[in-house]
């Protein structure tokens, strides 16, 4: 990038803003800090809880920041597009200009680089330069890949060079990150990220979305044979959750499989994970209306959030949700139908009907005593299913990462030099390296070459 | 013994430990030195003892699991990796004031383990935790974090040591020098960034397997993640930038701390890694 004419003169300025390292200390630490907000707002929440929480005014300016799921607001995306940008010019750029060093056609040393260098050690050996050279070159050679004798003026200079493919190491970690962030891309674009909730008994053949987004239709019915949940011996703290799941594709059951929490079934890229578990009334339910005045018993049949025909035309009922465990001024009560209903005249209201206790609905002390029975409770399971054709390419990543920061770490070019002269009829010999990286373990490695060469001569 | 019992008599065992680093600092004494090395690996001896009754003594309650499963024992593991990364450096780099910042620590971990809101009783693991990624992922981290505080220890040793031709005397004048404090630092964070990024790679690939996602923004996670960036931060500018001394001490400091609310901040934000 030296030649600049006026014409590309801004394309040069961009590409340098790009290929810097302080834009890339800028972004880490950009990224570090706003990622912190994410962790103290609840992320993906209802938005009538955050205006309760944090009030008109905040409210209104984290929801234009994209607050309540920051990490995919446009203004972390757009940081993680430029991370992914600086590393991409950043690497062509050093790679361009270190490729030479580190493929060179012909390795060429430098005598008067060792020579000045700090770490050198030297020391006189027994026997003539010939000697001296032919007990330390298998040494040498054995422990450094490219090893070159070449003759001095008053005697031999030995090269040893050893990892200079790990320069590259560096480039495996930043590669990582580009196939991190392209397996997340793929992933988002490809993949879905879904849930649903089967009775023991029952099958599926889609999956709900989190969020307002259509739901997904699978390929295949996933039933679910059986739910078991296990305790701990005399604990209520839950030791497995159990579903027996049946893959059926073309009315054939293709599979058939036990899922734990970390063991879950895949099929055709399709994962289906345990998630919850929870308990569910029947489809048809028997609502009783006792009225009070005459004693009357009215029966009537009813499903979940159909509006069901109160006696005597005085109004309908909606049984609008069921909970295994309700709290009712401060008393838990188990099998509650919360239930609306809806008079002739009059404001609807709220109303709280026990599946066990059957004249729970007394005390409201309404014309008609409702209950409801024939509740015959099932479990269902809760299953997250996900596809996620990004991961293969994550994983990659993933070792990348683990690769490169070993060998950018803890490995390092290391280049030596061992120089053998005749100095007024004794043999000098002296030791040196260099290494751009890691000068005090290239000082260790010289001691220790030096340590062991010197019992050699 | 029970295993508790032995924690017990080995906190008080790091404690002897540390006050003979301290002596053998401020009388500039060398005997009083290798005696504390020397209890030190007493220390982590008896430390991995009681780790591995712990261990043992769960199979017996018929609920087996690796004592890497609540905050009391992480606290225990973590005291161990600190201890014996502190002797490896001792050893290694034939530096004895390393033991001055390092083995406080494990005393103090060791001490706040055995504080009563700690819950110490072994318990059942809750389905989620039942993988064997537990016991890599957990190792990883938590060599990670070890190697960060020794780090830390380091830089605060650079930061208070008075620079420049002032006369030194007194305590501060036997730090080392700069420049093998300024490699320390990096050596250790190196080491501790390439564990954190097994660790929390470990932990993705668990998640995968466990829930379906390698990454879920929970904010145990964010939080390793916002460390990593602070760590990755510091290379760059050492690496690339040059960055020694001063700014790299007060970088690596910064980063410790992000490790210590990953470690216990995290529990006060809700999230399945938090400790119950």
């Amino acid at each position: 990038m030296t030649k600049s004419s006026n014409s590309d003169g801004f394309a040069h300025q961009l590409w340098e803003f790009f290929a810097s390292v302080k834009l890339s200390v800028f972004i880490l630490l950009s990224l570090a800090v706003t990622s912190i907000f994410g962790t103290v707002i609840p992320q993906n929440k209802n938005p009538l809880s955050y205006h309760q929480k944090f009030g008109d005014v905040l409210f209104k300016l984290f929801k234009t920041l994209d607050m309540f799921d920051m990490y995919h607001s446009w203004w972390f995306r757009f940081l993680l597009c430029l991370l992914t940008i600086n590393i991409i010019v950043c690497s062509i750029n050093r790679l361009s200009s270190t490729w030479k060093i580190i493929f060179p056609k012909r390795p060429s040393f430098n005598i008067n680089r060792f020579r000045k260098a700090k770490n050198r050690q030297q020391w006189s050996a027994q026997g003539s330069v010939e000697q001296v050279k032919d007990r330390i070159s298998p040494w040498i050679s054995k422990r450094f890949g490219r090893f070159t004798v070449e003759s001095s003026a008053n005697g031999y200079l030995l090269f040893g060079e050893k990892n200079r493919w790990t320069r590259l190491g560096v480039y495996a970690v930043h590669l990582s990150i580009l196939l991190m962030v392209a397996g997340g891309l793929v992933g988002s674009i490809f993949g879905f990220d879904g849930y649903v909730n089967i009775p023991e008994g029952a099958s599926v053949d889609s999956v709900l979305l989190r969020g307002n987004q259509p739901e997904v239709k699978l390929n295949f019915k996933i039933k679910c044979d059986d739910f078991d949940l296990t305790f701990y011996e005399e604990s209520e703290m839950p030791k497995e959750y159990r579903s027996r799941l049946s893959i059926i594709k073309d009315n054939q059951t293709v599979i058939q499989k036990d899922i734990i929490v970390n063991d879950p079934l895949r099929f055709e890229g399709i994962n289906i994970f345990q998630s919850t578990y929870g308990k569910m009334p029947a489809t048809q339910l028997n609502v009783t209306f006792t009225e009070k005045a005459s004693g009357l018993i009215y029966n009537k049949k009813a499903t979940m959030t159909s509006p069901v025909e109160m006696p005597g035309n005085s109004g309908t009922l909606i049984i609008e949700e069921f909970r295994p465990h309700f709290s009712f001024r401060g008393v838990t009560l188990a099998n509650t139908f919360l239930c609306r209903m809806i008079p002739r005249q009059g404001d609807p209201k709220h109303i709280i009907i026990s599946a066990d206790f059957p004249r729970f609905d007394m005390m409201r002390q309404g014309d008609f005593i409702i209950s409801i029975s024939n509740t015959d409770f099932k479990y269902y399971t809760g299953l997250q299913v996900t596809k996620d054709p990004g991961v293969p390419i994550v994983y990659v990543g993933f070792l990348f990462m683990i690769i490169g920061c070993y060998v950018t770490f803890f490995m390092f070019h290391q280049k030596i030099c061992v120089e053998i002269s005749t100095d007024s009829g004794k043999t000098a010999v002296m030791a040196a390296g260099i290494s751009e990286k890691n000068k005090p373990g290239m000082n260790v490695v010289i001691r220790r070459l030096s340590r062991q060469l010197q019992k050699l001569t | 013994m029970p295993s508790s019992e032995i924690f017990s008599i080995i906190t008080f065992v790091y404690g002897l430990a540390t006050l003979l680093y301290v002596f053998s600092w401020i009388f500039k004494k060398n005997f009083p030195g290798k005696i504390a090395t020397a209890v030190t690996i007493v220390a982590v001896l008896g430390n991995l003892t009681g780790i591995i009754l712990r261990w043992i003594e769960s199979y017996q309650m018929g609920i087996g699991h690796a004592p890497l499963s609540n905050l009391y024992e992480s606290l225990i593991f973590f005291a161990m990796t600190i201890a014996l990364t502190h002797l490896f450096i001792e050893f290694r780099y034939k530096l004895r004031f390393i033991g001055m910042i390092a083995s406080p620590i494990p005393f103090l971990a060791m001490a706040y383990a055995s504080l009563p809101k700690v819950n110490d009783a072994i318990q059942p693991l809750i389905p989620a935790l039942q993988s064997n990624w537990l016991i890599t992922h957990v190792m990883t981290c938590f060599v990670g974090y070890a190697a960060f505080a020794i780090a830390f220890g380091v830089s605060i040793m650079f930061l208070l040591k008075p620079s420049g031709d002032v006369p030194q005397s007194g305590i501060v004048s036997r730090i080392p020098a700069f420049d093998i404090l300024d490699d320390l630092t990096h050596q250790m964070v190196m080491f501790g960034f390439l564990f954190l990024s097994i660790g929390i790679i470990t932990g993705a690939v668990w998640a995968n397997q466990a829930w379906g996602r390698y990454w879920g923004w929970d904010p145990k996670e964010t939080w390793s993640l916002i460390t990593w960036l602070i760590y990755a931060s510091l290379l760059h500018a050492r690496l690339m930038r040059d960055w020694k001394g001063k700014k790299i001490a007060v970088l690596s400091c910064v980063g410790f701390i992000a490790v210590i609310f990953t470690y216990f901040g995290v529990n006060l934000l809700p999230g399945l890694h938090s400790y119950q």
